[in-house]
């Protein structure tokens, strides 16, 4: 190997294992960082799927007029379908919507009996629609009243619904903004924690430092082994903070989704497994190789 | 060799409106090729910061100062270090790096210039040999006493055959036995055609020496004598 390179990695390596204690104190920091980065990390893909667990059961309902039969209908849903901000579209007809409401109302005899007395189906074809994001909504009622089939539409149930599809808009739309400054903060805080901690560890190494400078060593012989420390720790760090992440995520999934039946933290872990990976060998090295680099830099000048 | 011209050192306060200090006024001295010079005064003299000034560690405010013909001020910052690999240095409190053994702390310097680990391994040995620290290698800085943590520092300072040795009080904290020792080595050091600079406030030192001596007191140079005695 290179020879100055190979004596860098040496002196890095032994400069980790024998300031030992200095070295776990500042991995075991590390880790904290590191298990809080992550769950900032997972708390956003979190907090989508809460989100959009609660727009899922939003949607708009199209009744038709009694005498649109059902192909008019399915040429018509064909046609809406064209529309880019419907996500989905789902078509139920009087058979089913009858069989539908017998079956939620089984138990009450009130009910059926009325039914019975009617003596016909009083119920229409429709069309269940969902929007690819729910501010979408209005435009759709819109544009299905101001389309060629619109006296074929007898209700369009958005206006109905309208407070509570912008109750759920409003909600989705806080709850992100509040993860998003957490994320925000708590990301902060780790970064600061961990550089801190590393700058304290140079800090106490300061004296060393000048002497390397004062007996003639470059500044890259003297950052070398503090890169290598900062690679090292960043590695523990990122290699026992994964292995906590699986552990905590698979420990604790399935009571989590005691409380978010929405959610499973350890679903999120896998999905994101990669992304995990690299952003903890991401941070963890990056992080103690930065914070190197600008703590040494202040002890460099002499 | 060491030539300094006119120069001054003052340190600004470090309070706003506080008085600066005047560590060097206007000192002018040669060192030769070969030569051995004992910087003494009191404490607060001076001694300490001309050292300083020579390594490049701090800029005179005024005056230039010159090594092997070159001004040390004029010096960029990738230049400093090998100008200091052409010196080694010696201080009162050793300053050993405490996380390296004995060998590891003389290798340094080597290493930093790209020596090879043969080469290291052989030069290390030979100037254990001369410290008379061969059985010491494998320790660390803590479990050597006073005087042998100097004389690694002055391995340290000796390993890659500087110009010059430039030793700051190097007995300072040792007993009398262990500054002889020092003493006997530095002229040892110095006769084997390496110069030394030494700054000392001791005075019997000096009057065992009889080697030039140049003597400050407030910054100034009062006195420069080539067989010189310590007189304040």
């Amino acid at each position: 190997m290179f020879n100055p390179l190979k004596r860098v990695i040496n002196a890095g390596y032994k400069s980790f294992s024998r300031n030992i204690g200095l070295s776990l104190a500042t991995v075991f920091i590390m880790i904290l960082v590191l298990l809080l980065l992550s769950f900032v990390f997972l708390l956003r893909p979190g907090s989508e799927t809460l989100i959009e667990s609660f727009e899922e059961r939003i949607d708009i309902s199209v009744y038709f007029q009694e005498y649109v039969g059902e192909e008019d209908v399915l040429s018509i849903k064909e046609e809406i379908k064209k529309n880019p901000d419907v996500k989905e579209i789902e078509y139920t007809s009087k058979e089913k919507a009858l069989e539908r409401f017998e079956e939620r109302h089984k138990d009450n005899p009130v009910i059926i009996e009325s039914l019975k007395e009617i003596g016909y189906n009083p119920f229409v074809h429709s069309l269940n629609i969902k929007a690819q994001e729910i501010d979408k909504y209005e435009e759709i009622a819109e544009f299905l009243k101001a389309s060629p089939f619109a006296t074929l539409i007898d209700d369009i149930d958005f206006y109905e619904r309208r407070l509570v599809i912008e109750t759920v808009a409003a909600l989705s739309e806080n709850v992100r903004k509040t993860f998003l400054i957490f994320i925000i903060i708590l990301g902060l805080i780790g970064f600061l924690v961990g550089f801190n901690t590393i700058k304290m560890g140079i800090y106490s190494l300061m004296k060393e430092i000048k002497v390397m400078k004062l007996v003639g060593a470059s500044n890259w012989f003297i950052r070398g082994p503090f890169l290598v420390q900062g690679v090292i720790v960043g590695g523990i760090s990122a290699i026992v903070s994964l292995l906590l992440t699986f552990l905590l995520t698979y420990g604790f999934d399935t009571r989590v989704q005691f409380f978010i039946p929405e959610i499973s933290i350890f679903n999120l872990f896998v999905n994101n497994f990669w992304s995990l990976v690299l952003l903890q060998f991401g941070i963890g090295i990056g992080l103690g190789v930065f914070s190197s680099i600008v703590a040494i830099s202040k002890y460099l000048n002499v | 060799m060491i030539s300094l011209n006119q120069v001054s050192k003052i340190y600004p306060s470090r309070q706003k409106s506080g008085p600066s200090t005047i560590a060097l006024d206007n000192v002018s001295f040669t060192v030769g090729r070969k030569e051995f010079v004992s910087l003494v005064g009191k404490s607060g003299a001076g001694k300490t910061t001309l050292l300083k000034l020579i390594i490049a560690e701090e800029k005179p405010t005024r005056g230039k100062i010159f090594f092997d013909n070159k001004d040390i001020s004029k010096l960029k910052g990738f230049q400093v270090p090998h100008l200091r690999r052409k010196m080694g240095v010696v201080f009162q409190d050793y300053r050993l790096f405490p996380k390296k053994t004995t060998y590891e702390n003389i290798a340094y310097i080597l290493e930093i210039m790209g020596k090879k680990d043969e080469e290291i391994a052989w030069e290390v040995s030979q100037v254990l040999e001369v410290v008379g620290l061969e059985n010491r290698a494998y320790n660390f800085p803590d479990e050597l006493s006073g005087g042998e943590k100097q004389r690694v520092a002055i391995a340290r300072a000796l390993i890659h055959r500087p110009e010059v040795i430039l030793a700051d009080e190097p007995t300072g904290n040792l007993d009398p036995y262990n500054m002889f020792e020092i003493i006997k080595l530095l002229v040892k050091i110095y006769e084997m055609g390496t110069t030394v600079v030494l700054a000392t406030h001791d005075k019997q030192l000096i009057n065992i020496l009889k080697k030039r001596v140049i003597t400050l007191q407030e910054g100034k140079v009062i006195r420069d004598e080539q067989r010189g005695r310590f007189i304040l």
